[in-house]
């Protein structure tokens, strides 16, 4: 793959309605591909309609996610991360 | 007439869950007051629940198992589904609903499992409803941190060159794995080799039945 | 369940994802006619705008651990179609008290209770 974007998921943990899994917050991707926009479900769950957002498909190692240990480690895990739960980061290793 | 539904199982093979000859709980009795309002108030009609009901009912393993085995056998509709698993599906006169589906094909390389650990979402408009071991606390819990563990309680062990890819239902997507086709199946039909293709292997938590299995 | 004896993280209880967790169970169950049912209010009440499935879900993650625990999959999905149909004002909390009282007095079986 040429030239993943990276990104973190923030590490937040507010109450309430959200669809990032707290096993993910912190953790570093890239993105798999886009979509989107759709509603931000934080909005939706309380009767509100804000605007919608983009939906990032989100790839992300196991040993990233669980730690050097992970078996094995270039497993991965992918989830949609509602984008304003992302920040850009540089990739994790320079090539 | 009253009688043990313990005692029998259903066509499926399964046990019944407790439901008319048995004492009407609190959440029944919940359900029946809320249906009548929703009627009386003119949100829906015992018609349009019996035509809900009946819709849920049509959707089966048994047509993401015709869309697995169009993908095997027509090279034009697999790209199509795996650039746009929902139109595809649709073309093919399956009705999903407004559901946004996403096709993930295995490969001897790749293997994909499904999971929700928030809750349990399911391509539920193509398959019907997840079983019961899909919105259990242990698939949810483990799938994301020990897939392999989990596929090896499944009974499918896979190769270490082969990457596990575990998708987490997290939003608005909802995924269906096209199983690897299996050898010794070369000319067969789309409706012969749909019987290879298990509710498990489009999950990712199995294979398609190999020619002898069947 | 949750290790009480760890302070608070933040970390709801519904999201498990990596937590150690037993074997997958395989029971399986047929589903009756009452919980097609409420699958069915769910999908009409839903798609008709009067509530969303977050809000269902909102309203399952706030009944907390122990609902998860005791109560079963269509028991938690009824509690929380209710609660997002009285809060979108489809209808009163006084009106589903009434409805319920008047249910539970045709029977004492759901196919008694269930037929007018």
């Amino acid at each position: 793959m040429s030239n993943p974007q990276y990104m973190r998921v923030r590490h937040d943990m507010p109450p309430g309605h959200v669809r990032t899994p707290s096993y993910l917050r912190g953790k570093v991707g890239w993105i798999e591909r886009t979509l989107g926009p759709f509603a931000n479900p934080e909005e939706l769950a309380y009767g509100r309609n804000g605007p919608a957002l983009p939906l990032m498909r989100m790839r992300f190692t196991m040993s990233e996610v669980w730690g050097p240990d992970a078996d094995p480690p270039d497993d991965t895990i992918d989830a949609e991360i509602y984008s304003h739960w992302l920040e850009p980061v540089e990739p994790p290793h320079a090539t | 007439m009253p009688h043990d539904h313990h005692d029998h199982l259903s066509p499926s093979g399964h046990p019944y869950r407790p439901d008319d000859d048995h004492p009407l709980t609190y959440w029944q009795q919940m359900e029946i007051a809320v249906r009548e309002l929703l009627i009386e108030k003119g949100v829906t009609t015992a018609q349009e629940i019996n035509a809900q009901i009946d819709a849920m009912d049509a959707r089966t393993p048994s047509n993401g198992a015709a869309v697995v085995a169009r993908a095997w056998t027509d090279p034009v509709f697999r790209s199509d589904l795996l650039t746009d698993a929902s139109a595809a599906t649709r073309a093919m006169g399956f009705d999903i609903g407004p559901m946004k589906l996403i096709a993930l094909e295995n490969t001897p390389d790749t293997h994909n499992i499904v999971v929700c650990t928030l809750c349990s979402c399911y391509p539920r408009n193509l398959l019907g409803l997840p079983p019961d071991w899909y919105k259990s606390r242990a698939y949810r819990s483990r799938t994301v941190k020990e897939p392999r563990k989990v596929l090896a309680e499944f009974g499918v062990t896979l190769p270490p060159a082969t990457t596990v890819r575990v998708h987490d239902s997290t939003a608005d997507m909802r995924y269906v794995v096209i199983p690897t086709r299996p050898a010794g199946t070369e000319g067969w039909r789309a409706d012969e080799l749909s019987k290879l293709v298990t509710r498990d292997s489009m999950i990712g938590t199995g294979l398609a039945k190999t020619p002898g299995a069947l | 369940m949750t290790d009480q004896s760890e302070p608070f993280s933040g970390r709801r209880w519904h999201d498990m994802g990596g937590d150690a967790a037993g074997e997958i169970p395989t029971d399986q169950h047929d589903f009756s006619l009452w919980e097609k049912r409420v699958d069915a209010l769910m999908i009409i009440a839903s798609g008709k705008g009067h509530f969303t499935v977050d809000g269902l879900r909102r309203v399952l993650e706030d009944m907390g651990e122990d609902a998860f625990e005791t109560m079963t999959y269509y028991e938690r999905w009824i509690m929380s179609v209710n609660q997002n149909l009285i809060e979108a004002g489809v209808y009163s909390t006084s009106e589903l008290a009434q409805r319920m009282t008047e249910v539970a007095a045709r029977g004492a079986t759901y196919g008694e209770a269930a037929s007018e």
